[in-house]
C-alpha cells in the first residue's frame, strides 16, 4: 500500500502497488491463455464439421487476412516504441505511437468486420454449420478484445493528457502494451491455424 | 422480441406460490426494517462500499450460510420426495428442477463463498499484510457473485429453474430438449459468478507472492495460506474453460449456434469434455483450502507444529497438477476406448497417494499432542474417519470397468457427499468455530456447537451411508421416484430421517449464531485458542488496519515462537506511523448490479435490452479508470488510541475458554 518510491527503477514499476498491479495483469494474461486455449481447442475439434455450408477454402480471401495480419502486427511494433518513448520521459511520442498503434488496430477492425459481413452475405453464418460458430466465436473473442483495447486506451490517453506521465499512467500505458502484445499473439495463432491451414486442407 | 408476459412469473405450484408471497413480505419487511432504524447510511458505508478484506470475507460467509438454507431445502425436499414409494409430493419436473440448483448452489454458492469467504478473512492476516493486493477488484469479486446467486435463485419464482443437472449435459442442455429458458439461468448466473471467482484468484495469488510479511518466506507461510494460494492458482487454471463453456452454451441456446447440437455438426460430448475439465479442478479449489484449514486448526488444538510440512505442500502441489488430468473418469461409460479410460483411472488413483499423505500428517500430528476436544477441533476429527470413506469409494469408483456398475446410481451419490460434506463443510464448521473470536471478538457457544456437531455428523451419516447400499442395489440418481417392489423403501426414509436430523444440526448453527451474538462473553482477549499463526497477533475483532506494525517472522508457526520467546513486545509510541488505506468504492455493487440486470435480460433472451444494459458494464470500467483516489491514512492519535485498547493490561481478566 505505502506510496514509497524507487526512482532506479522505470517509471511504471516505482511504487509497491504498480509492482503488483503489473504481476497481477501477467497472470490475468494467463487466464486468458487458457480461454483462448480452449477456443483454439474447440476449433479445432469443429473445424472440419461443415454440416454441407461452406468450408475453409469457400471462404477465405488471402489478400484481406494478409493485410490484417499486416496491420495487427504492425500496431504492436508502433506499441513498442510507443512504451520505448515512454520511458525515455517523452510523453508527445508516446501518444504520437499510441494513436498510431490505435489506427492501425481500428484498420484491423474494419478489415474483420467487413470480412465478416461478406461471410454473412455469402450465406455463412453462426447459425450455419458447428464450423463456422466455432471460427466466428474464436475470431469474434479476439476482435472483442481489440474493440475493447482500443476503448480503453482512448481512456489512458484522456488521462495521460490531462495528468502527464507519473508512476499511475505509465503502469497503466505499460500493462494496455502487455495487453495488446497479448493480442498480437493471439493473432499469430490464429492467422496460422484457423487461415494459413484452412487454405491448405 | 417476443416477451410472453404470462410466463414471467412461475405459476401454477402452491409450494412456489407461497415462495413468492414469502419473498416479497421478507424484501418489504427488510427495506422498512432498515428504513425505519435508520441503518441505511451505517450499511451503505460500513459494508456495501467497503473494500476492507475483513468484512468482504463476512459478507462471502452470510452469503453462503443464506445459500446453505436454500440449498439444504432443496436437499430435504428431495429426500421428502424420496421417503416412501411412488410419493407425489413434487412431480418429476419439479424433482429435476430442484436437484438441479441443489447441486449448483451447493459447490458455486455455498462451498465457493464460504471458502473464499474464510480465505478472505484469513489469509491477509495470516501472512501479515494490511490487506489483499487489489482491495477494490476484491469487493468486485464478491459484488458479482452476490448477484450471480440472487440472479439464479431468481429462477424459480421468475422464468423456472434450471432442470438439466448441475452438469447439465447436452444434448438435454440444449434448446431441443430443453425450450424453457431455465437453463439459461444456469449459463448466465454462472458466468458472473465465474468472473468474481476468477478475479478472486488472480488477486490472491498477487497478494500471496506480493504481500507477505517480513521474514516469512513461502516455506514458513501457514498451511491456510499455502493451499489457498494453490487453489488460486487452479482457479486461474480452470476457470477460463468454464467462460468459454458458459458462452458457448449461450451461444447455443440463444443465438442458434452448433457448438453442442447434434444438428449442424455439434458435438454433445464437447461440452461434457469441457464441463469436466473445470468441473474436476473446482472439486480441488473448495476441497484444498479446506485441508489447509484443517492442517492450522488440528495443529493448533493437538498443540504441535504440523507434522510433514513439506510433504504437505509437495501433495498439495501434486493434487493440483493431478485434477487437471482426470476429467474423464467422469464418463467412463460415455464411449471412450479402454487405453483412455486406463489412462484415467490411472491418474484417478494416484491422487489418492498425495491425499493419504495428507491424511497420514494429520494423524502424526495428533499423535503424542495433548489435544483440546473444542468444537473446531471436534470437526477436525470428524473429518478424517468419514473423509477416508468417501475417498475410498472414490478409488472404486476410479477403476473403469467397475464404474459401468456404479455410474449413475446412488452409490455415486453418496460417495461425492462424503467428499464434499466432510472434506469442505466439516472444515468450514471448524473455521467458522475456529475464526469467530477474530471475527467478532466473542465466540461461538461450545455447547451449543457440540449439539451442532452430533446432530449434524449423525445426520449426516445416516442420510448418506445407506445410499452406498441403494446405489449398489440398483437405485438411479436423479430418479424422482421408485416403485414399492424395487425393495428401495426401508434405506430411503432411513436416509430421510438421516437428512432431517442434519437439518436440525445446521438449525442449532444457525441457532448458536443468534445466542452468541446476543450472549457470549466479550472479554475474550485477542488469542483464545493458544494459537499458532499472526491472525492471533492481533486484536479481536481485528482493527481497520490489521497490524499497528508489520510483524516480522522468523519461523513457521511464528506467533506461537513470539509466546514461548517472550518476543512479544508492547507497542511503543514512537513506533506508531501513519497508515495508509484504500477507500470505499461504490463501483463495485454498481458492477453487480448491472451485471445481475444485464444477465437478467439476456436470460430471458431480451438480447438488444441485455446489450443496452450491458453497456453500464463499460460506464462502471470508465469510471474506475478515472477514479485516482489515493485512499486515506489512519492518524499516529487513532492507531495510539486503537492499540493501547485491547492491549491494556495485557489480558487481564480474560477468561481462557479452552484451558
Amino acid at each position: 500500500m505505502s506510496a514509497k518510491v524507487n526512482a532506479a527503477l522505470p517509471l511504471e514499476y516505482q511504487t509497491e502497488q504498480n509492482r503488483m498491479n503489473i504481476l497481477g495483469f501477467w497472470i490475468f494474461l494467463g487466464a486468458e491463455i487458457v480461454l483462448f486455449a480452449t477456443l483454439f481447442g474447440v476449433y479445432g475439434v469443429l473445424s472440419e464439421r461443415h454440416a454441407g455450408g461452406p468450408g475453409q477454402s469457400d471462404l477465405f480471401i488471402v489478400k484481406d487476412v494478409l493485410i490484417q495480419t499486416f496491420l495487427l502486427l504492425t500496431s504492436s511494433f508502433t506499441m513498442g516504441i510507443s512504451i520505448f518513448e515512454m520511458r525515455r520521459s517523452n510523453k508527445k511520442g508516446m501518444l504520437m505511437w499510441l494513436v498510431f498503434t490505435l489506427l492501425l488496430g481500428g484498420g484491423f477492425l474494419f478489415m474483420e468486420i467487413r470480412e465478416f459481413i461478406n461471410y454473412v452475405h455469402e450465406g455463412a453464418t453462426m447459425q450455419t454449420s458447428a464450423f463456422l460458430s466455432s471460427f466466428f466465436v474464436l475470431l469474434g473473442t479476439h476482435g472483442l478484445h481489440v474493440t475493447i483495447g482500443i476503448g480503453w486506451a482512448i481512456l489512458l490517453i484522456i488521462q495521460m493528457l490531462q495528468r502527464g506521465l507519473t508512476p499511475v499512467t505509465a503502469r497503466k500505458t505499460f500493462i494496455f502494451g502487455l495487453y495488446w502484445h497479448f493480442l498480437d499473439v493471439v493473432w499469430i495463432f490464429i492467422f496460422t491455424f484457423v487461415y494459413l491451414r484452412g487454405l491448405v486442407m | 422480441m417476443g416477451i410472453k408476459w404470462d410466463e414471467f412469473f412461475v405459476t401454477g405450484d402452491p409450494l412456489i406460490f407461497a415462495s413468492q408471497i414469502g419473498i416479497a413480505l421478507s424484501l418489504v419487511g427488510a427495506i422498512a426494517g432498515i428504513t425505519y432504524f435508520k441503518k441505511w447510511n451505517y450499511l451503505w458505508t460500513e459494508w456495501l462500499t467497503t473494500v476492507d478484506h475483513k468484512k468482504i470475507g463476512i459478507m462471502y460467509i452470510l452469503l453462503g450460510v443464506v445459500m446453505f438454507f436454500r440449498g439444504g431445502v432443496d436437499g430435504l425436499m428431495m429426500k421428502s420426495q424420496t421417503a416412501v414409494p411412488e410419493n407425489e409430493f413434487l412431480n418429476a419436473q419439479h424433482y429435476n428442477e430442484v436437484f438441479t440448483t441443489h447441486g449448483v448452489i451447493m459447490i458455486l454458492f455455498v462451498a465457493m463463498p464460504l471458502l473464499i469467504g474464510l480465505m478472505n478473512f484469513a489469509v491477509p492476516l495470516q501472512i501479515g499484510a494490511r490487506d489483499v493486493a487489489f482491495p477494490q477488484l476484491n469487493a468486485l469479486s464478491f459484488w458479482l457473485t452476490a448477484s450471480a446467486a440472487a440472479l439464479f435463485n431468481l429462477s424459480f419464482i421468475i422464468g423456472g429453474s434450471p432442470d438439466a443437472g448441475w452438469t447439465s449435459y447436452f444434448p438435454l442442455a440444449g434448446k431441443e430438449f430443453s425450450p424453457g429458458i431455465g437453463n439459461n439461468f444456469y449459463a448466465v448466473a454462472l458466468q458472473i459468478a465465474g468472473a468474481g471467482t476468477l478475479m478472486t484468484g488472480i488477486n490472491f495469488i498477487v497478494t500471496v507472492l506480493k504481500m507477505r510479511t517480513k521474514g516469512m518466506t513461502l516455506m514458513k507461510m501457514p498451511m491456510f495460506t499455502w493451499t489457498s494460494f494453490i487453489t488460486s492458482i487452479i482457479i486461474v487454471a480452470s476457470f477460463p474453460i468454464f467462460t468459454v463453456a458458459l458462452a458457448l452454451m449461450t451461444f447455443d441456446r440463444t443465438f442458434g449456434a452448433h457448438f453442442f447440437t447434434i444438428s449442424g455438426g455439434g458435438m454433445d460430448m464437447l461440452w461434457a469434455n469441457l464441463f469436466w475439465l473445470w468441473g474436476h479442478p473446482e472439486v480441488y479449489i473448495v476441497v484444498l483450502p479446506a485441508f489447509g484449514m484443517l492442517s492450522d486448526i488440528i495443529s493448533t488444538f493437538a498443540r504441535k507444529t504440523l507434522f510433514g510440512y513439506k510433504s504437505m505442500v509437495v501433495s498439495i502441489v501434486l493434487i493440483s497438477v493431478l485434477s487437471m488430468l482426470v476429467w474423464v473418469h467422469h464418463f467412463f461409460t460415455m464411449g471412450n476406448n479402454a487405453a483412455v479410460n486406463s489412462f484415467f483411472s490411472i491418474t484417478t488413483m494416484a491422487i489418492a497417494i498425495p491425499t493419504g499423505v495428507k491424511v497420514f500428517n494429520w494423524l502424526f500430528t495428533m499423535r503424542k499432542g495433548r489435544i483440546k476436544f473444542t468444537t473446531s477441533m471436534l470437526w477436525a476429527l470428524a473429518f478424517v474417519p468419514n473423509f477416508v470413506i468417501g475417498g475410498v469409494t472414490g478409488v472404486m469408483l476410479a477403476m473403469a470397468a467397475a464404474d459401468y456398475q456404479y455410474h449413475n446410481t446412488l452409490f455415486l451419490v453418496a460417495h461425492f457427499h462424503y467428499v464434499l460434506i466432510p472434506g469442505v463443510v466439516f472444515p468450514i464448521f471448524a473455521g467458522l468455530y475456529y475464526w469467530w473470536p477474530k471475527m467478532f471478538g466473542y465466540m461461538l457457544n461450545e455447547k451449543i456447537g457440540k449439539w451442532h456437531f452430533w446432530l449434524f455428523v449423525i445426520g449426516f451419516n445416516v442420510t448418506f451411508m445407506p445410499m452406498f447400499f441403494l446405489g449398489l442395489d440398483g437405485a438411479v440418481r436423479r430418479a424422482y421416484t421408485y416403485s414399492a417392489e424395487t425393495g428401495f423403501g426401508p434405506l430411503m426414509l432411513l436416509s430421510a430421517v438421516g437428512s432431517i436430523i442434519l437439518a436440525a444440526g445446521f438449525a442449532a448453527l444457525v441457532y448458536n449464531i443468534y445466542w452468541s451474538a446476543r450472549h457470549a462473553d466479550r472479554n475474550i482477549g485477542n488469542d483464545p485458542w493458544d494459537a499458532r499463526t499472526l491472525e492471533w497477533a492481533t486484536a479481536s475483532p481485528v482493527q481497520q488496519y490489521n497490524f499497528a506494525s508489520l510483524p516480522e517472522v522468523t519461523k513457521l508457526d511464528a506467533f506461537w515462537h513470539m509466546k514461548k520467546n517472550n518476543e512479544l513486545q508492547p507497542l511503543s509510541e514512537d513506533e506508531v506511523e501513519e497508515i495508509h488505506l484504500p477507500s470505499n468504492t461504490w463501483i463495485p455493487i454498481y458492477m453487480g448490479a448491472v451485471f445481475g440486470i444485464s444477465g437478467f435480460l439476456l436470460v430471458f433472451e431480451w438480447t438488444i435490452a441485455a446489450g443496452i444494459a450491458a453497456l453500464g458494464i463499460f460506464v462502471g470500467l470508465a469510471f474506475r479508470s478515472f477514479d485516482y483516489d489515493e485512499g486515506f491514512h489512519v492518524h499516529k492519535d487513532e492507531i495510539s488510541e486503537t492499540e493501547r485498547k485491547w492491549r491494556k493490561g495485557g489480558n487481564k481478566g480474560v477468561k481462557n475458554h479452552v484451558s
